[in-house]
Order: structure tokens, then C-alpha cells, then sequence
């Protein structure tokens, strides 16, 4: 038994070590101009890896997120606006590719029903405390000897 | 009175609803829907595998159905394509283009050559993508992939995988137009 767990102390410690090596070895392209640098730093975080959706480009080590963060460096070096390079890859791999949906009238439902849920919230609970304050007075009158 | 004791039912009925509707037609995970289909494919030339001084584009197939294949070597899933496409060949309305995708493959092209020669040639052109820049701009996102593009030059379906048989026929024989009175190409020539 004590030896399963140092062995298992040892793995978790090997675990915590392993994405700080990934993180690594990942991104190491620089640009030259430290201003496009961090607008690039910024993009690759906010796109999406197209064949492993969870991660970003800047953390995919995939061959396609590689590619992508080369366009990008290329479209940046060019002269093009953070926006145009968004808009240029979502009309390639549409709006999947972005973490952040875009303010438009077909997403209105997305950034909207969060909003409209919390009002929903508040004026349910708003009248349920109405309410219970109403049964509350109402019960001073009468006897309440079961609470 | 006893109805508002339904409201919350009703709302839990609407959300099963809603939540069921949304898991049966989203896509699959992994699949991209490309917004490029029913759009000109974006004019693209590469270079030929086995000649890379020629080169070939959207441009000379003009005029022509052909279906663009992005395929590699390193890829799993275009082997398990591979007999599909053989049989797929055969058919005289539409030639296939198959693209290499190097995908920072070590020696690919030598592999893709390699692969070709071993199990079977399907295409009646194969051009390689060195550096990736055509699969972005096309929005490939993986291997394989597969446009279908008519005469127009326009992209009328996109296979985001793997080909099978059953979807070479229900998606890409079915929007060519009829065939000709001309029989069916037989086998056995790989």
C-alpha cells in the first residue's frame, strides 16, 4: 500500500510538471515589432485550433494551428487589421473558429438570454419574497403554534 | 389557483424539448460546417507531386466537375478512404484532385508517392500543399477532406472526412447530372 502511493504522489507530480514543458515548447515564433507581437499574442488566444477544439492557437501544437498562427504572423507583417484577419478566417472555417462569438443579430439569443434569465430571476424572486411577506403578516393574526 | 403549480413543469417540458431538438442537429463534434459551400471555390494552384516546376488550379478545371481531396500520408483516416476512392474513380462525370498535404510531415511527398504506388493511383492529378496556405484558405481543417465543385467553379458540397461509399453516392454522385448512356466503367484497372 505505501508504495502504490509514493507512486502515485510521484505521478501527480509528474502530471503537475508536464504542462509547463508543453507550454514551452508550443508558440516560439517572435515577431520583430514588439507592438504586432502582442496584438498577435492576443489573436492566437482568442482563435480557435480548428482540429482540437478545446484549445487555442496558441496552446495547439497541431500542424494546422502552426499554419494558422504563420498566416496570421504573415497577415499582421502586411499590415491587416486585427479584424480583417477574424473576418478573413471565420469566411474560411466560419464563426467556430472564434472563442468569443461576435455581437450580430443571429447570436442576439446567446449574449441575450443570460441577461433575460437574471431579470427573469430577480422578478420571480421578488415576488416570492412579496408573498411570503404577505403570509407572514397574515399568520401574526392567527396562532402559529407549530413553528 | 393549482395551475401556477404547472408553470415549472412547463418550463422543464420546454427546456427537455429544446435541449433535444438542439443535440440531434448540431453537427458532430469535430465538424466544421465550411461557409465556402454554394460559394466560387477560392482560386488556389499548386504545384504537381511528381513534377513540382508544373503547376495546376482552379483555373485549367474550369468547365469540369472535380472533386478536391485533401489527403496525406501521416493520415490515419485517408487510408480508411482510400478503397472508396479507387471504386469512386471509375466514374467518367467527375475526375478527383487529390491535394498532399505536407502538414509539416517530414519527407511527405516521397511517402505520398510511396502510397500511391503501393495501394493505388485514384487521381487523375495530384498536386502538394508545401506550406498550408491553400487548406486555410480553402478552410480545411483536417485530413481528409473533400470538395465537390462543378463546372462554375462553384463548391456544391463539402465531406469534412472521410468518403465512404454510401457518401459517395448520396452526396456527391446524386448532384451530378444524369449519366450518359455510356456503361459504367469496369473494374480491376488500380
Amino acid at each position: 500500500m505505501r508504495t502504490l502511493s509514493t507512486g502515485a504522489i510521484l505521478l501527480m507530480i509528474l502530471l503537475a510538471l508536464a504542462p509547463a514543458h508543453t507550454a514551452w515548447a508550443v508558440d516560439p515564433a517572435r515577431m520583430s515589432d514588439p507592438a504586432l507581437q502582442a496584438r498577435y499574442e492576443v489573436l492566437i488566444h482568442e482563435l480557435r485550433c480548428v482540429q482540437c477544439e478545446n484549445n487555442s492557437l496558441a496552446d495547439s501544437d497541431a500542424s494546422i494551428a502552426a499554419d494558422l498562427r504563420h498566416q496570421i504572423r504573415d497577415m499582421l507583417a502586411a499590415g491587416k487589421s486585427d479584424q480583417e484577419i477574424k473576418d478573413y478566417l471565420v469566411s474560411r472555417y466560419s464563426e467556430f473558429i472564434l472563442f468569443r462569438p461576435a455581437y450580430s443579430w443571429r447570436n442576439a439569443w446567446l449574449w441575450g438570454l443570460p441577461l433575460l434569465l437574471l431579470i427573469l430571476g430577480v422578478v420571480i424572486a421578488v415576488r416570492v419574497i412579496r408573498q411570503r411577506g404577505a403570509l407572514v403578516d397574515n399568520e401574526d393574526d392567527v396562532d402559529v403554534s407549530h413553528s | 389557483m393549482k395551475s401556477r403549480f404547472l408553470i415549472p413543469l412547463g418550463i422543464f417540458v420546454l427546456l427537455v424539448v429544446v435541449l433535444i431538438v438542439g443535440l440531434n442537429h448540431s453537427r458532430e463534434v469535430g465538424v466544421l460546417q465550411s461557409p465556402l459551400v454554394g460559394h466560387q471555390i477560392p482560386d488556389w494552384e499548386l504545384p504537381m507531386l511528381t513534377d513540382p516546376a508544373k503547376r495546376m488550379g482552379s483555373r485549367e478545371l474550369k468547365g469540369q466537375w472535380y472533386v478536391l481531396n485533401y489527403w496525406g500520408a501521416w493520415c490515419y483516416a485517408c487510408r480508411v478512404e482510400h478503397p472508396t476512392l479507387l471504386q469512386a474513380q471509375h466514374d467518367a462525370r467527375v475526375q478527383i484532385i487529390g491535394v498532399d498535404w505536407v502538414a509539416g510531415n517530414q519527407d511527405e511527398n516521397a511517402q505520398a508517392l510511396e502510397w500511391l504506388a503501393r495501394l493505388g493511383n485514384p487521381y487523375s492529378t495530384v498536386v502538394t500543399d508545401l506550406d498550408g496556405r491553400t487548406a486555410i484558405d480553402l478552410g480545411v481543417a483536417q485530413a481528409p477532406e473533400s470538395f465537390l465543385v462543378n463546372p462554375q467553379g462553384v463548391i456544391v458540397y463539402k465531406e469534412p472526412g472521410i468518403i465512404t461509399p454510401e457518401i459517395w453516392r448520396r452526396e456527391f454522385l446524386a448532384r451530378l447530372p444524369p449519366q450518359s448512356t455510356a456503361p459504367v466503367a469496369n473494374e480491376g484497372g488500380s
